[in-house]
C-alpha cells in the first residue's frame, strides 16, 4: 500500500477533496428514486476516502520531521500567489478522525434516516469536502471557503428531516454562523491588508517584519479571527447554539457534526501555533491565556450542563462542549506533551460523541416504546445472541412494510436488545466520563501527568501554575459531573419499572455504534503508538519554522516545454 | 474618501448588529445582509483605496501598487458576495419555513410572554 501511496504523492493530497466532489456531483446527476444507487456511490466513497486518509496517515507516519508535510499546488502557481494544500501529521489525523467518523453515520443513515428528505447523501459527501478541505489547505481565504462548504452542507443536513424544532434550531444556527463568517472575513481581510498575502506560511514568515505601529492591527485582526473560530468550536460564551442544535438534527447528521466543533480547534491550533509559537517571539502565543481561561471556563460550563441535562441527547451536547473546553485549556499551556495528550483526546471524545448520539435514538425509540415495534419484520432468526429468555418476541404479518423500493424495511431484531443498549450505554457512559480504562481515561491521564509534572518523572520540577492546578482540578471534576448525570439518566432509562415491550433493533443499526465503539477500542489497545504519534504531531506544531520552510520552498511542476530543455 | 468609505461600513455595520438583535425573523435576515455590505465594503477598503488606478497592467508603466489597484481584495469580495448571497437565500427560505410552521415571525417561534 504505501508503494502505491508514495507512487500516486503529491497529487493523493487533493484527493480527500476531489473525491467527495465528483461523489456529488453524480449523486446530483443520479435520480433520487434510485436510492440504492445513491446508498451505493455514497458507501463506496467514503470506503475510498477512508483507505486515502488512512495511506495519507501512513505516508506521514512513515517521515522524519523534515520531510513530513506534503504540499500541494493545486493550480501549479508558485507559493504565495497560488492556493496550496498542506498535509501534515495534525491534519492526516483530522482526516483519518473525519473519514471513520463519516462511515459509521452513513451506515446508520441508511437503515432509516436517509429517506426523511431529498438529497442526503449529496450533501452528506458535501459536508465531507468541506470538512477535509478545511484540514488540508494552507491558505487562509480558502479556509474560509472551505468552512463555507462545510457549514452550507449542514444547513441542509441540519434541517433534514424536517419539523418545527430542527426549523427554529437551523434559523439561530445558520444565524450565528453567519454572524461568524463574516467576522472570520473580517479578520482575513485585516491580515492581508497588513501582510499583503493570504499563505498561512507566508503570513507567518512575514510577521516578524510587521513594524511596531502595525501590532495592534495584526493583533485586532488575530484576535477576530479567534472569536470566529471559537464561536466555531463552541467555547464560551460562545456556544449556546451547539446543544439546542445538535439535539434537534437527526442522529446520523449528529454523529456527522460531532467532528465539526473540532474543524473550529483545528483552525485555532493551526493559525497560533504558526503565527505566535511559544518560543523565540516577542508576541509571544499571543492570546494563550485567553484560551486557558476560556477553556476552562468553557469546561466548567459544560460540566454544569451535563450536570443539569434531563434528556440525553443535550447531555451529549454538553459533553460535547466539555471536550472542547478540554482542548483549548490543554493547548493554551503551548507544552508539546500536554498538547499530545490533548489531541489524542481529541480522537477519543469525538468517536464517543459520535456513537452516543447513534446510541440514544436508539434507546429514545426503545423508551418510547417504538413504533418500531409494530414495524419487525423478521423477528430473531439467525439471533447472533440471546441472553435469557426470549420475552416478547412477537411476529405480526411480515408484508406491511415495505418502503417506496418494495424491500422490507426491517432487518433482523435481537432478542436480548436491551442488553445491547444497556451496555452500549455503559461503554459510552465510561468513555464520556473518561473513566478506566477506556481510551479517554488514558487521554487525561496523560494530560494530568503533563499538566501537573512538566518536566517528567525523576526530574527537578517547578510547582504547578494556578491555571495548571484548575486544570487537573476541573478535568477529574467533569469526569464526576458526568459520571453522576450518566448514571442517573442511565438509572431512568433502564431500570425504572416500565411496562413497555422489548425494543427492537436492526442490525444495520447497531453495527455502526459497534464499529465507533470498537475504533475507540482500538485507540485504547493502540494508545502507545498513537500517543507517540500525536506527540510527533505535536512536537512539529511547535517548531512551525519547518512548516513554513516545506510550504515556502515548494516549486510548482515546470511546464513539458521547460522541463524538455533542462538538461 | 477614507472617512466616508469608512463611515459607511461602520453605519452599514451598526446597523446590521442593531438589526440582528430584534426579535423579528426578517429583521434578522437584513441585519446579515447589512452586516454582510459592510463586511464586503471593508474587504474593498483593505486593498488601499485608490481612484484612477489601473487595474490590469499596460505597458510602460512599473508593475506595483503605486500604479495599480490591488486585484486581490476585489476577487475576495466576488467571492464572499457569492458565498453571502447563497447563505442569505438559504436563510430566507429557513425563515419562510418557520414562519409556516410555527404561525409568527418570532426567532424562538414563540412571542415573548406578556
Amino acid at each position: 500500500m504505501s508503494v502505491v501511496v508514495a507512487s500516486a504523492m503529491p497529487h493523493l493530497i487533493a484527493a480527500p477533496i476531489l473525491l467527495p466532489l465528483l461523489s456529488a456531483a453524480l449523486m446530483l446527476v443520479v435520480s433520487g428514486r434510485r436510492r440504492s444507487w445513491l446508498a451505493g456511490l455514497n458507501i463506496l466513497t467514503c470506503l475510498i476516502g477512508l483507505a486515502v486518509s488512512v495511506g495519507l496517515l501512513a505516508w506521514v507516519a512513515a517521515r522524519d520531521a523534515p520531510l513530513a508535510f506534503g504540499v500541494y499546488l493545486p493550480s501549479n502557481w508558485p507559493v504565495p500567489f497560488g492556493i496550496v494544500l498542506v498535509l501534515d501529521r495534525l491534519s492526516a489525523l483530522m482526516l483519518v478522525l473525519t473519514a471513520v467518523v463519516a462511515l459509521p453515520s452513513l451506515l446508520f443513515a441508511l437503515a432509516r434516516w436517509e429517506r426523511a428528505g431529498v438529497r442526503f447523501h449529496p450533501l452528506f459527501q458535501i459536508q465531507l469536502m468541506g470538512l477535509n478541505g478545511a484540514f488540508l489547505t494552507g491558505d487562509l481565504f480558502n479556509l474560509f471557503v472551505f468552512f463555507e462548504v462545510m457549514l452550507v452542507a449542514s444547513y441542509g443536513l441540519l434541517l433534514h428531516g424536517s419539523g418545527r424544532a430542527r426549523v427554529q434550531a437551523s434559523l439561530h444556527y445558520i444565524a450565528v454562523n453567519l454572524f461568524a463568517s463574516s467576522l472570520l472575513l473580517v479578520g482575513t481581510a485585516m491580515l492581508y491588508g497588513i501582510t499583503g498575502t493570504l499563505n498561512l506560511a507566508d503570513m507567518a514568515a512575514k510577521l516578524a517584519q510587521i513594524p511596531a505601529t502595525d501590532r495592534g492591527l495584526l493583533h485586532t485582526g488575530v484576535a477576530l479571527l479567534g472569536v470566529a473560530f471559537l464561536a466555531k468550536a463552541a467555547v464560551w460564551p460562545l456556544n449556546f447554539w451547539l446543544v439546542p442544535a445538535y439535539a434537534a438534527a437527526s442522529a446520523p447528521v449528529a454523529a456527522l457534526f460531532a467532528v465539526m466543533t473540532k474543524v473550529g480547534f483545528y483552525a485555532v491550533v493551526r493559525v497560533w501555533t504558526l503565527f505566535f509559537p511559544a518560543a523565540g517571539s516577542d508576541h509571544f502565543f499571543f492570546g494563550a491565556n485567553a484560551f486557558v481561561l476560556l477553556g476552562l471556563v468553557t469546561l466548567a460550563f459544560g460540566s454544569i450542563g451535563v450536570m443539569a441535562s434531563q434528556r440525553l441527547e443535550r447531555l451529549v451536547g454538553f459533553s460535547l462542549i466539555v471536550s472542547t473546553g478540554t482542548l483549548f485549556a490543554a493547548v493554551g499551556f503551548g507544552m508539546p506533551a500536554l498538547s499530545a495528550g490533548a489531541l489524542y483526546y481529541l480522537l477519543g471524545s469525538t468517536l464517543t460523541a459520535s456513537a452516543f448520539y447513534l446510541l440514544l435514538e436508539l434507546v429514545e425509540r426503545a423508551r418510547l416504546g417504538g413504533d418500531e415495534a409494530a414495524l419487525a419484520h423478521n423477528p430473531d432468526e439467525g439471533a447472533p445472541f440471546v441472553v435469557g429468555p426470549p420475552v416478547l418476541v412477537t411476529s405480526p404479518a411480515g408484508d406491511v412494510n415495505l418502503d417506496d423500493a418494495e424491500q422490507p424495511l426491517i432487518g433482523r431484531a435481537i432478542p436480548a436488545a436491551m442488553v445491547f443498549l444497556g451496555l452500549g450505554f455503559v461503554v459510552c457512559a465510561l468513555l464520556t466520563a473518561g473513566l478506566p480504562p477506556l481510551s479517554t481515561f488514558v487521554a487525561k491521564l496523560v494530560m494530568l501527568i503533563a499538566v501537573l509534572d512538566p518536566s517528567g518523572l525523576g526530574n527537578e520540577s517547578r510547582s504547578p501554575s494556578i491555571g495548571a492546578w484548575s486544570l487537573a482540578t476541573l478535568l477529574i471534576a467533569s469526569g464526576l459531573a458526568s459520571t453522576i448525570a450518566l448514571v442517573r439518566l442511565g438509572v431512568r432509562y433502564f431500570w425504572a419499572p416500565q411496562a413497555r415491550p422489548t425494543p427492537r433493533l436492526r442490525i444495520a443499526e447497531c453495527m455502526p455504534i459497534v464499529l465507533l465503539l470498537s475504533a475507540c477500542a482500538a485507540l485504547m489497545v493502540g494508545a502507545g503508538p498513537a500517543l507517540r504519534f500525536t506527540q510527533a504531531a505535536a512536537d512539529s506544531l511547535h517548531r512551525p519554522a519547518l512548516y513554513i520552510e516545506a510550504v515556502l520552498s515548494a516549486r510548482p511542476v515546470p511546464a513539458p516545454a521547460a522541463r524538455a530543455a533542462l538538461p | 474618501m477614507e472617512v466616508v468609505v469608512s463611515i459607511a461600513i461602520g453605519v452599514l455595520g451598526g446597523s446590521g448588529i442593531w438589526l440582528l438583535l430584534r426579535p423579528r425573523t426578517f429583521e434578522v435576515l437584513l441585519g446579515l445582509s447589512l452586516l454582510s455590505y459592510s463586511v464586503n465594503l471593508f474587504i474593498f477598503a483593505m486593498g488601499s483605496l485608490s481612484i484612477r488606478a489601473e487595474p490590469i497592467v499596460v505597458a510602460g508603466m512599473a508593475a506595483d501598487l503605486l500604479h495599480y489597484t490591488d486585484p486581490m481584495p476585489q476577487a475576495l469580495v466576488l467571492t464572499a458576495i457569492v458565498i453571502g448571497f447563497a447563505t442569505t437565500a438559504l436563510f430566507l427560505v429557513v425563515l419562510l419555513a418557520l414562519r409556516g410552521l410555527a404561525g409568527n415571525d418570532h426567532v424562538d417561534g414563540a412571542e415573548d410572554a406578556p
